[in-house]
């Protein structure tokens, strides 16, 4: 074929866009193709392609549609993480005159995949995931708003990690640090298509995380059950609602900065650049005013799973629930007036310096009033060190170091010396790790009996506990002496062999949480063959308080037979005390949302036309678009998106939770 | 803690509903649309914001003065508050249940939409032409990013209205062909109060600057 027509078929892909140089990568491939393929075949041979599709792939149950969210967010941690290891292994090695072994163009690509896929594909997923389960349970709804949006808002955040691990085998990921700062990410300094992949799998992925933000706000305002006005929310809720708040808020601005990115590199447009008028600090600026509320956006629903645990692990009412509600939303309105810190070094004068330092100092006052808020109703409860409870503590200690340096690094002529140095490194893997990490494993090993009717392994819950939260400090706190000391981040080799040390612990350090990740995948592996020991037929496993346990685990399709009633914040504690009998008869039809696969075929389309642009593959982008366009307004001529659930159903769903019940008493 | 109680009649606590009604179809959308409109206003914010910032910086290439035509602007404003107008009677027609009506003022504020995309394009047109281009300076590729930004809103309108309209035609005035006329309304209208922004600020502002 003529060039100039592959040139036309393939754009600018072709057989030395794959890095068949790198033997590591090259290695991972053949890892992960094998596999893949292992376990496409497995699929195959079971038969299980049709059940995977009827069931979970098409479905717009709030419920499975939580639980994809969660392992797209553990298989992506084991992406993340493999980088984070790759990254601790190069540092500890590179010293006195050795290149280490990763060269600087795959140590840089391994840096910013590390960043974006922590946050966007591995945080997010997990807080998403831990919402649309538990949110609608909680406010006794029958699912979402949204159903179909929630499926399409799950693969477009699926499509986006997809572009983000074809970007490993199929050319390259961006070189320029998470967040892909102009000049550099410009066309100029990134001529190759790293740079297309990060804006285009955040593109995809925003789109999603967009929707199901409005999807759970509309949740959370418009579906609760009679009887929960706001202020008698579980904690989750309220945290969640200000999350999504601050979802809808913020990614726009992420969206919009992109674009202008992607104008600057296809269209040559002159926003970020060094000349004809542009201002790459503009795309800094903008760019945290996203990225600041993205912090408490993953943050604040770990902060609810921790006031639902401390309170059903210390069997006493939440203290200070007010004032915890107040808390998050001051938090929630403070996240939006302290982006410049992130760049005090800007040089935008004092004035401007102190006032965001000073709304930086303020945020630690609520953080601190829930603190203290956990720490209140933990005093004098009866208090059960079940794994949730565990984290919790973890949470709180670590957090707290986090915490302070954060408020150390809010005073810029500290963040002068600070700024860019591995001390803001183990700051925000402090509070990133302690706060979100720690909080999504709070709620998984809280909810996991809910959504599979089986509690999670302790003892290798606890294995996976303690390495984590020792791998932690032994990795992180050598950091924070190194950034004292200078060192700035991102460096790929080291002159001062005094340094080796810290680094070496560092690296041991990962090599603990490495352990405490495999503990948590046997966990899940040993709770599953024992599940008949770890059965729970109660539905309520830790005498908990919140509605989501008045139901059975896992819960019936339509979650609820009878739609509650709620008197109390802690609505479910107080069904209990009063004498609360299960309705046994009167069942009706339900109505309910039935699925569709236009989700996940739209979003296909998404990802396709993402790939089309990242190689200038027009035809395919165009293709793309089209049909995406087609398939969306086909789907809106689909009048009929309800069935009812038959009485009958309802019935034998009941009658047989009756009986299991009967037996465990 | 006082604990409130709903007694029921037998003075019991009601803990659920024994008779529940679901909630009518399209129970959150109006809600739902609302806080996507103001994302979307979000999106037009950082826009605005961004043009305001980079909006001077010609890179001593044209400036607003050389290159607005403040007549030609105020022909296609006109055009965008005149097709807000004839949606509105739409929507009266609408309300009165007639079905001809509707789609005539449908097909009104269409091709009313469709002039201003066509003025705008005119005017692009002409600049690019004046070597005026989006490549040119910060201030061009701010400019051409929101009013093209608007424009590509305005034509994502126009398919959704033709959308509409064949619905109309299909099914009629049915409860959720008004829920998505409405809807369309709210987007209609919400681009015009940010064109309404775009002319004050980018165009007058611009002329006066």
């Amino acid at each position: 074929m003529s060039p100039d027509l592959l040139k036309l078929i393939f754009g600018r892909l072709g057989f030395e866009s794959l890095p068949l140089h790198e033997p590591i990568v090259v290695g991972t491939f053949v890892v992960v193709a094998l596999g893949g393929a292992a376990l496409l075949g497995g699929l195959t041979y079971f038969r299980l392609w049709g059940y995977l599709w009827r069931e979970w792939f098409t479905t717009v149950d709030h419920k499975r549609i939580g639980i994809m969210y969660m392992i797209l967010g553990i298989v992506m941690l084991l992406r993340g993480f493999a980088d984070a290891l790759m990254m601790r292994g190069q540092q500890m090695l590179a010293f006195g005159g050795s290149e280490g072994y990763l060269n600087a163009h795959h140590y840089d690509q391994v840096f910013t995949a590390h960043g974006v896929i922590m946050i966007f594909f591995v945080a997010m997923p997990l807080v998403t995931g831990l919402m649309n389960y538990v949110v609608p349970l909680q406010i006794g709804a029958r699912d979402v708003s949204f159903p179909f949006l929630n499926n399409f808002s799950f693969w477009m955040t699926v499509g986006g990690a997809v572009l983000v691990m074809a970007s490993l085998f199929i050319g390259e990921f961006a070189r320029t640090g998470w967040l892909a700062y102009p000049p550099l990410s410009n066309i100029g300094y990134s001529p190759d298509v790293g740079v297309d992949y990060y804006i285009w799998a955040l593109q995809v992925a925003g789109v999603g995380t967009t929707l199901s933000g409005i999807n759970l706000i509309c949740t959370i305002v418009k579906l609760r059950c009679p009887g929960m006005t706001m202020m008698k929310m579980p904690v989750f809720t309220w945290t969640s609602l200000c999350t999504n708040v601050l979802i809808v808020a913020s990614f726009p601005v992420l969206t919009v900065v992109l674009a202008l990115l992607s104008l600057d590199r296809y269209v040559g447009t002159n926003f970020f650049t060094n000349d004809f008028g542009g201002s790459p600090m503009m795309y800094v600026n903008l760019i945290w005013i996203w990225g600041h509320p993205e912090v408490y956006i993953l943050v604040l629903p770990a902060f609810g799973i921790f006031s639902e645990v401390t309170s059903t692990f210390s069997g006493k009412r939440l203290f200070g629930y007010t004032s915890m509600v107040y808390a998050t939303v001051v938090i929630t309105i403070l996240s939006y007036l302290v982006w410049l810190h992130h760049f005090f070094t800007m040089g935008s004068g004092a004035s401007v310096n102190s006032f965001f330092g000073i709304t930086t100092m303020i945020i630690s006052i609520p953080t601190g009033a829930k603190m203290f808020n956990w720490l209140f109703t933990m005093y004098r409860g009866r208090i059960r060190y079940e794994l949730p409870m565990m984290w919790t503590i973890a949470f709180m200690l670590t957090f707290v170091i986090g915490g302070m340096t954060g408020v150390l690094l809010a005073v810029p002529p500290a963040d002068f010396v600070l700024h860019n140095s591995l001390f803001l490194i183990a700051h925000f893997h402090n509070v990133i790790i302690g706060g979100v990490v720690f909080g999504a494993f709070a709620g998984i090993n809280y909810w996991f009996p809910k959504a599979f009717g089986f509690k999670l392994d302790p003892f290798w819950g606890k294995m996976s506990f303690w390495f984590w939260v020792t791998g932690f400090y032994l990795a992180f706190m050598p950091l924070y002496v190194l950034g004292l000391m200078g060192v700035t981040r991102r460096l790929r080799v080291f002159d001062d062999p005094s340094l080796q040390i810290w680094f070496v612990i560092a690296a041991i350090g990962a090599l603990f949480v490495f352990i405490g990740i495999l503990s948590m995948l046997m966990q899940f592996a040993v709770s599953l063959l024992k599940r008949e020991q770890l059965k729970d037929v109660t539905g309520d496993p830790w005498d908990a308080r919140t509605l989501e346990w008045a139901t059975s685990s896992p819960p019936p399709d339509y979650n609820f037979a009878f739609t509650p009633v709620v008197h109390d914040n802690d609505a479910w504690w107080d069904m209990k005390k009063r004498g609360y009998q299960r309705p046994l008869t009167g069942f009706k039809p339900i109505h309910m949302p039935a699925s569709t696969g236009t989700g996940i075929i739209l979003a296909g389309f998404a990802t396709a036309m993402g790939f089309g642009l990242i190689w200038y593959m027009w035809w395919l982008a165009a293709v793309s678009f089209v049909a995406m366009l087609a398939v969306g307004i086909g789907h809106t001529f689909n009048y009929h998106r309800d069935f009812d659930i038959p009485a009958e159903d309802v019935i034998r769903t009941e009658d047989a939770r009756t009986k299991l019940l009967a037996g465990a008493k | 803690m006082t604990v409130s109680v709903n007694p029921s009649q037998t003075g019991e606590p009601l803990f659920y509903l024994a008779d529940e009604h679901p909630h009518p179809e399209g129970y959150s959308t109006s809600l739902g649309f609302w806080i996507y409109l103001m994302s979307d206003c979000l999106i037009f914010a950082i826009l605005f914001a961004t043009f305001g910032v980079l909006g001077g910086n010609y890179a001593a290439g044209p400036a607003p003065k050389d290159l607005f035509d403040l007549n030609l602007v105020a022909v296609n404003t006109s055009m965008l508050l005149l097709s807000s107008i004839t949606y509105g009677f739409a929507m009266l027609t609408m309300q009165q249940n007639k079905i001809a009506q509707t789609q005539m003022w449908l097909a009104i504020t269409g091709l009313f939409g469709a002039a201003f995309i066509g003025i705008e394009l005119t005017e692009f047109a002409h600049m690019i032409h004046e070597g005026a281009t989006p490549q040119r300076s910060a201030f061009l590729s701010a400019f051409f990013t929101l009013v093209g930004t608007h424009g590509l809103h305005v034509t994502c309108g126009l398919i959704w209205l033709v959308t509409l309209m064949v619905q109309v035609q299909k099914f009629g005035l049915i409860e959720a062909n008004r829920r998505r006329l409405m809807c369309l309304s709210m987007f209609w209208h919400f681009l015009d109060v940010v064109w309404i922004g775009v002319f004050t600020f980018v165009y007058l502002l611009g002329v006066l600057r």
